[in-house]
């Protein structure tokens, strides 16, 4: 599975010789490819008219593109702060509440990202072939399709040290620009250009996936939230600047503490598992119908609905399984 | 008939060829293929609907819908026979007698002796023993031994002392259907009570004495207060409506003492429509998340589950933290008044949150008080307009309230779902009838078969790992979150989207926990032998090492081979433009459901053959688990507990 930014034909449909001879190399003899674009075929076509564009068919005979839009930017913002607005009304009567969940579209997102990155891993393990995604920019809805499809794929990527080495890998180095996009949440009068949940998007995908495989992820809710929080605000330089370029001038790595050197901590990794894991080395392929896709509670009613009782019962479980 | 086709609700595209059968009491496909000789076997007490489609190419489609959420596509090649078939079943699913009901030829090959014992199991006298009653307050009222007050009521009911029989007849000619106010519960801590009745035939002016007193009584029968609550379960509007018909409700001036409220439940007809809607969106082919969403809404359905739960808590805040009585009705008081006053009592009373209490709570409320199981649930062919998913909607709230405290209950879903399941079914004497007088007319008890005393067999199967009777959740009133709280109720898809596998967790954290902790119980009692096997190692030489080994094998055998875990699962179709993907869909109605139906004359095996699913493509890989040899390894998917239905259903 490859990933990169959109190539750049323009108006003028320039050709890119080294870049259709990367893409060539990547491809066996005879072997079919897929670009999966994480934009419309609409948006896709427009962006050529400002330096952008999509592979052509062409140039690149191989490779088979399939069109998957993703929201991003100031629309995926909206949509968090309008599920954020929903669940703390208090006013809102049953009979309007699921039309208020629905029309933020957050869980519509969920499912969509969730069954772009199952189509990605299909790709690579029904298939057998070679994936390359891209967005716009590389740095977004990208990065959420590669890194979902590896916790898809991955038996190693679900336990608790892959997992970090897939966020250290797929998010901070690739260069999600967690500065921008994770700037005010969404409480914040301010709406800012830039700014854009993708991440939680990502966390919410992952919490799917937990929630509909109980057993296969070494690493619980607790920690997706401790990444969201740390996202935002955090006592750690990881997941500082936009990219590894600003780190480096930041000298981040000198004057900052790691969270992940916090995280494996003995007396702190304990809180991040899930009592339930077993490894499972198979793929896990979740389900997007809609009954299957529901709201992360422990994250968007953290604050408003009493978590006792689910305490309680995580403590049961987690009491039942240590006796053992 | 042969060369049908049993069709995948996700996957049009996976069909499987097999034999229809229609037998007296069930429809049954029989999967071709030497090996697998898979079976669907529907009870036709459980066909809700049948509908015949337009013929295609490939044949005459018939759609099955049952009552418990099961919906089955058959493919029929010969439109001649596709007409046979849907004129057999209509007549078959519209039974006109009760015998012709399955519940009088099931036999779970016992004896009579352990059928008496099996309808011994819930005894309501020592349930209403165990609340404290009778005592200074309440006293039992024969006065309808032979039905001749309230011909819906049970011949036994609680009544306040200072309610003599005059009282009681008098205000019973005051209610509709003669449903006159009687104990439900009584909580012995502060004596507050809940009663349940049906609406006074008020009209707009009537008075009755003798029912005014009734509810003094009543009031009376709590020295802590000195008023009642009145609590009608129906929107002011229907109420108001009923007084043009010569009913309505207890107007405050004339009822010294009492504190009316209205809180509105929908009726009958609302509800039904409700459940209509909303299974309509269940069966919608890929809908998208707004699709479902705005449909679930629209049908209105988590509303009235969260109005009858309202209610509920209500009820129980008056009786648990106001310590005064409230008598509750509805029209008939056999609906929205039984839901309300079980949902109450669930809450106040932890012994309810038993599975035995549970079936009590049931029994008590439901099957005693004579709510109209024949005509809601259509044992028999009726009007159609009575149908209605009350207890279905009580079901409900029940799991709602688990998923809100789990550690509360001690029971877990699948005991709910079976219930569900055989409340339509007809497969046991309980939920036959209309009224205690009508199943004694009919010798239910001499002639079927207790659910309770079967479900009491397979305890096992329906413990929630997490219960415990010591803990915080479980002691005392539940007190659910009452805003913000929409969030809370979630769309049940164990229920009705219950045999589409593929759309649940793929693993049951249940089961794996009961095995946890079964496999802890023996790894501690193998402890306490070995530890004395020890200690009598250092008093003499001569251990016995018979016993120990037998241990060993059985501990090695339960032995938590967590690798096991893993499974292999298919992807749904996630993509159109993937034509050369061989998508299975993952919801491939699996044979544990046909288990679930299985009579004892067709178990073949106590697990159902589960080896002819286990390659990858179809997703499910060998689980065998709660074998009866004990043997097995760990359940971690979610057909591995039905094989338990087998067994369950095999007596």
């Amino acid at each position: 599975m490859l990933r990169s930014g959109q190539p750049l034909p323009g108006p003028n449909r320039r050709r890119c010789r080294e870049d259709e001879a990367l893409l060539g190399a990547v491809l066996d003899q005879g072997e079919r490819g897929f670009v999966i674009d994480t934009r419309s075929a609409q948006a896709a076509k427009q962006a050529r008219m400002s330096g952008g564009g999509t592979e052509p068919k062409s140039s690149y005979p191989h490779w088979r593109r399939l069109h998957r839009p993703l929201e991003r930017g100031r629309p995926l913002q909206e949509s968090f702060v309008r599920l954020v607005e929903a669940c703390a009304d208090p006013s809102l009567s049953m009979d309007r509440w699921l039309g208020r969940l629905e029309s933020s579209r957050w869980l519509s997102h969920v499912k969509a990202a969730l069954s772009t990155a199952c189509l990605a891993a299909q790709c690579l393990d029904r298939e057998g072939a070679k994936v390359l995604v891209h967005g716009a920019e590389g740095t977004d809805t990208t990065l959420l399709v590669t890194a979902l499809a590896q916790v898809i794929l991955d038996p190693a990527c679900r336990t608790l040290v892959g997992f970090q080495g897939l966020l250290q890998r797929e998010w901070i180095e690739a260069g999600h620009p967690f500065h921008l996009r994770c700037a005010r949440s969404a409480y914040s009068h301010a709406r800012l250009k830039q700014e854009a949940p993708l991440f939680l998007l990502f966390l919410d995908c992952v919490w799917q996936l937990s929630r509909q495989f109980p057993f296969s992820l070494e690493f619980g809710e607790h920690l997706l939230l401790t990444l969201f929080d740390n996202a935002y605000a955090s006592a750690y330089g990881t997941f500082l600047c936009n990219n590894e370029k600003e780190r480096s001038l930041c000298k981040v790595k000198e004057s900052t503490h790691s969270l992940w050197a916090w995280l494996s901590q003995p007396e702190e990794q304990h809180k991040f598992l899930n009592p339930l894991y077993s490894p499972n080395a198979l793929v896990i392929w979740p389900s997007v119908e809609p009954q299957s896709i529901q709201l992360w509670q422990g994250l968007f009613l953290r604050w408003i609905r009493p978590s006792q009782h689910l305490d309680e019962a995580w403590a049961e479980i987690q009491q039942l399984v240590q006796e053992n | 008939v042969e060369n049908v086709r049993l069709l995948d609700r996700l996957s049009s595209r996976k069909a499987v060829l097999g034999t229809l059968y229609l037998t007296a009491t069930h429809v049954i496909f029989v999967e071709n293929g030497s090996e697998t000789r898979k079976e669907t076997w529907v009870l036709h007490s459980q066909i809700s609907s049948i509908e015949k489609q337009a013929t295609t190419a490939t044949g005459c489609p018939l759609l099955i819908r049952c009552k418990n959420f099961q919906v089955i596509q058959l493919v029929i090649p010969q439109e001649r026979d596709c007409h046979d078939v849907y004129i057999s079943l209509i007549r078959l699913a519209r039974p006109v007698k009760y015998e012709e009901l399955y519940c009088f030829s099931f036999n779970p090959k016992l004896d009579k002796e352990e059928r008496e014992q099996g309808w011994k199991l819930v005894d309501l006298t020592e349930e209403y023993n165990r609340m404290g009653v009778p005592n200074n307050y309440w006293q039992i009222c024969d006065v309808n031994r032979d039905y001749g007050v309230c011909d819906s009521y049970p011949t036994e009911v609680y009544v306040p002392k200072s309610a003599t029989a005059h009282i009681i007849v008098g205000s019973s000619k005051f209610r509709s259907r003669r449903r006159f106010p009687a104990l439900s519960y009584y909580c012995k801590d502060n004596n507050a009570s809940i009663c349940r009745s049906s609406q006074p035939l008020s009209g707009f002016s009537a008075r009755c004495l003798e029912d005014e007193q009734m509810l003094q009584a009543i009031r009376k029968a709590n020295p802590g207060s000195n008023f009642i609550y009145v609590v009608d379960t129906r929107p002011k509007l229907n109420a108001m409506a009923n007084r043009a018909a010569g009913k309505g409700y207890e107007n405050e001036d004339n009822y010294s003492n009492i504190k009316f409220q209205f809180i509105g439940i929908e009726n009958i007809h609302v509800m039904r429509n409700s459940l209509q809607k909303m299974l309509e969106v269940c069966e919608l082919k890929s809908p998208s998340m707004s699709d479902f969403l705005w449909g679930l809404e629209n049908s209105g359905w988590l509303k009235h589950i969260k109005a009858i739960m309202d209610a509920g808590i209500f009820i129980a805040k008056a009786v648990a933290e106001e310590g005064v009585s409230v008598l509750v009705h509805c029209s008939d008081g056999w609906d929205r008044t039984a839901q309300v006053c079980s949902v109450a009592s669930l809450l106040l009373d932890p012994y309810y949150r038993t599975m035995k209490g549970l079936m009590v709570l049931i029994e008590k409320d439901w099957v005693s008080f004579g709510h109209k199981f024949n005509h809601r649930y259509g044992n028999l062919d009726g009007d159609p307009k009575e149908i209605s998913p009350v207890i279905d909607q009580f079901i409900e709230c029940v799991w709602q309230l688990m998923e809100q405290f789990p550690c509360a209950f001690e029971f877990n879903e699948r005991f709910l779902i079976h219930i569900q399941h055989h409340i339509y079914s007809c497969q046991f004497g309980h939920f036959l009838c209309n009224s205690q007088k009508e199943r004694r007319e009919l010798k239910i008890q001499e002639r079927t078969y207790s659910l309770w005393a079967q479900l009491w067999k397979n305890r096992a199967n329906y413990l929630n790992p997490l219960y415990r009777s010591d803990h915080g959740q479980t002691q005392g009133t539940l007190h659910p979150q009452i805003a913000p709280c929409n969030f809370l109720y979630k769309f049940w898809s164990g229920m009705y989207n219950r045999f589409e596998k593929g759309l649940h967790p793929r693993q049951s954290v249940t089961d794996y926990l009961m095995a946890v902790k079964e496999e802890t119980q023996q790894l501690e009692e193998e402890l306490e032998v070995l530890g004395e096997r020890l200690a009598n190692l250092q008093k003499s030489q001569l251990g016995d090492n018979k016993v120990q080994s037998k241990q060993q094998d059985r501990s090695k055998q339960l032995r938590l081979s967590t690798s096991n875990n893993s499974l292999a699962n298919t992807p749904q179709e996630y993509s159109n433009d993937l034509k050369s993907f061989p998508s299975w869909s993952p919801s491939q109605g699996d044979e544990e459901d046909s288990a679930l139906i299985l009579t004892q004359d067709n178990l073949k095996s106590s697990d159902p053959d589960l080896s002819a699913n286990s390659d990858q493509e179809s997703g499910v890989e060998d689980l065998s688990c709660r074998s009866p040899s004990g043997g097995g390894c760990l359940p971690s998917e979610d057909s591995g507990k039905d094989s338990d239905e087998a067994v369950f259903l095999a007596g």
